[in-house]
């Protein structure tokens, strides 16, 4: 559950030649994004996190194609071992488990697709404003971002949704939104920081371009890199501690998901009556969720970082 | 000095809305949720208790939300938290204060070895850049640092606890015993201590690894590791007091903020195995709605994180003259 987090964060998509593109995009956002799919082509953990991020997305999209049986219903024997009619078996309640897997994916997703655009936008929105506006806009809105930062969050979380009890998934993105943005909108506004002084911004202000259509259409396309890697760790943590929360008895039990699974699994003893698939499968499928998240973050990381990416063995030699 | 008056400020000003957040939080939850506590405790604990709840939570009383937040922040300050009402009659500062040595001796002595460890890892890895370990470790460790906590430690607990039945995974210490200084006590804590210490090692190290490996590799392309090697220095000299001593300074801010974080970064792991730390009575005061209980230990974990960050930043301004003017 510890984070990565980068330690440079993706450079600002400014004129950085970038080979194999075949043709680059005045449009910084399309260029940024041009770069990320490069990424993924050429970056090994990236292509890795990109093809898990399909799947689950694929699954929880058409859940239906993979499983035929009503994750809820109780209406199997209970504790099945793995058999043709039920691939993983059935839970100590009597329901499929491979079905509640496949369903499980969907409220997963869903948090973890809300909370990163939700607090992604939260933190471009508040960052790019305190970078830009300066001052004592930039005063303030810093304080309340260094703040929120070093309250602990997963504390914060388990007290709101303790006072909450049960949050359905909706609740659950909203809290996790509104707790979680404080990190990524900190690095947004050094990097806007760092954005401020340059001369195609100098040149829209000449122009006599509104401070609104500056933000939006001068600063912020050139932020796409780090505003994606602020969507990733968001999404990241929001999986972790969605579940997490939801495994401690605070989410809604009536929601089929891996972090309710594995609530129920707990509950039931599963390790004690040999049910060992039904806490070893759903956390699986979280680790594999996360491992999606983190790689592509870590290897947009490399991408901004030219020196972290791996050396080919060959060209290995010690110099000096 | 400037500075460090600065840094107090923003030290109080923290503590001030957490405090607010505590005193806040249950008056915004729709149908204050201290109310059916109060009703599920009411005829359990004593009259003058009842009403210090009421008082403290908002319910029933007839002063204004200013003149209520007022005598709260006055109760923090002094120390009255309250009583338990899950542990009733103990009082909510006696918990705490038992819950606080188990929390400090599992997640604290764990994160300092995490921290050596992966340092360790880190600074090899990035020195044979290219070699075996470092080419599968960022992989390896992006991974093992997204696993929930609590997940593995039910694997643990499946594999070696129940399956192989090698280590006890309730509890800190068998329950059997009474508590002492003896040789055989401590080793029944230490038994019981492996299972979730490891659970935490595995998961926090891969942290400490990358983001070692990451400065390292920056600080070996500077001109004086380059120095260092036309003089000809034994390689081993370079590494260690070259590249790697310039390398852990930004990680030791980052190990002081988390040595903070050992209040209340644990808490699954607690939960999972039962071990009566602070994390662990966060989750029993939320699951009994003990709520004096509750507000006490998370005022408690963001004290610890403040009290960590205000030490650090005083101590990397005193070790680093520049960041007295950029802090």
């Amino acid at each position: 559950m510890a984070m990565i987090r980068p330690l440079s964060a993706p450079g600002p998509d400014l004129p950085v030649p970038v080979s194999r593109l075949s043709a680059r995009s005045r449009n910084p956002a399309v260029r940024g994004l041009q770069r990320m799919t490069t990424a993924i082509r050429s970056n090994r953990k990236a292509t890795w996190g990109f093809v898990l991020l399909v799947l689950f997305c694929l699954v929880s999209a058409f859940p239906w194609v993979l499983a035929h049986d009503d994750p809820s219903a109780m209406i199997y024997p209970v504790s099945l071992g793995p058999s043709a009619h039920h691939l993983l078996g059935t839970t100590g309640l009597g329901q499929d488990m491979f079905a509640q897997l496949i369903w499980g994916a969907r409220p997963v997703l869903l948090i973890a697709f809300g909370v990163g655009l939700g607090a992604t936008g939260i933190a471009v929105l508040i960052g790019v404003a305190a970078a830009y506006l300066g001052g004592w806009w930039d005063a303030v809105l810093n304080l309340v971002v260094d703040v929120l930062l070093v309250i602990p969050l997963f504390p914060l979380l388990i007290i709101i949704a303790g006072y909450l009890h049960s949050a359905g998934t909706l609740v659950m993105i909203a809290v996790i939104t509104f707790t979680g943005w404080s990190y990524t909108a900190r690095q947004l506004r050094s990097q806007a920081l760092s954005l401020r002084n340059r001369d195609f911004l100098e040149a829209a202000r000449v122009r006599g371009e509104r401070r609104l259509y500056i933000v939006v259409v001068e600063i912020i396309p050139t932020m796409t890199s780090l505003i994606v890697a602020s969507f990733l760790t968001n999404a990241l943590y929001a999986v972790l501690f969605s579940t997490s929360l939801q495994f401690i008895g605070l989410g809604d039990p009536t929601v089929v998901s891996w972090g309710t699974m594995l609530r129920s699994a707990e509950n039931n003893e599963a390790f004690q009556t040999g049910q060992a698939l039904w806490i070893i499968a759903p956390g699986l499928c979280i680790v594999g969720l996360g491992a999606a998240f983190a790689l592509l973050n870590y290897a947009f990381d490399e991408i901004g970082n030219p020196a972290l990416r791996p050396l080919r063995r060959a060209r290995v030699k010690r110099s000096g | 000095m400037r500075f460090a008056l600065r840094r107090l400020g923003f030290f109080l000003l923290t503590l001030w809305a957490a405090l607010t957040l505590n005193f806040v939080l249950p008056r915004l939850m729709p149908g204050n949720p201290a109310v059916a506590m109060i009703a599920k405790f009411k005829g359990g604990v004593s009259p003058q208790a009842l009403k210090a709840l009421e008082t403290q939570f908002g319910v029933q009383t007839h002063q204004s939300l200013i003149s209520q937040y007022g005598s709260y922040v006055g109760n923090m300050a002094t120390g009255k938290f309250g009583v338990s009402l899950s542990q009733y009659p103990a009082s909510v500062g006696h918990i705490v204060m038992d819950a606080i040595p188990w929390t400090l001796g599992l997640v604290g002595i764990t994160t300092i070895f995490a921290f050596l460890l992966g340092t360790g890892i880190g600074i090899l890895g990035a020195w044979r850049r290219g070699g075996l370990l470092d080419s599968i470790m960022p992989p390896t460790f992006v991974i093992t640092s997204v696993i929930p906590y609590f997940w593995l430690g039910l694997v643990l607990i499946l594999i070696f606890g129940v399956q192989l039945k090698w280590l006890p995974y309730f509890f800190s210490y068998d329950y059997t015993l009474t508590p002492s200084f003896s040789l055989s006590f401590i080793g029944n804590v230490i038994e019981h201590a492996i299972l979730p210490a490891v659970t935490l090692l595995i998961t926090t190290i891969g942290t400490w690894i990358l983001t070692m490996r990451n400065t390292m590799i920056t600080t070996l392309a500077e001109d004086y590791v380059r120095m260092a090697r036309a003089k000809g220095l034994p390689s081993r000299r370079i590494m260690l007091d070259y590249a790697a001593r310039n390398a852990i300074l930004p990680n030791l801010t980052g190990f002081a903020m988390s040595l903070g974080f050992v209040l209340g970064g644990a808490i699954l792991i607690e939960y999972v195995f039962n071990y009566q730390g602070v994390g662990y009575w966060l989750l029993a005061a939320v699951d009994n709605e003990d709520y004096p209980l509750m507000q006490a230990l998370f005022l408690l974990i963001t004290v610890a994180v403040l009290v960590a960050i205000l030490i650090s930043d005083i101590a990397t301004a005193v070790l680093d003259p520049r960041t007295r003017d950029a802090g």
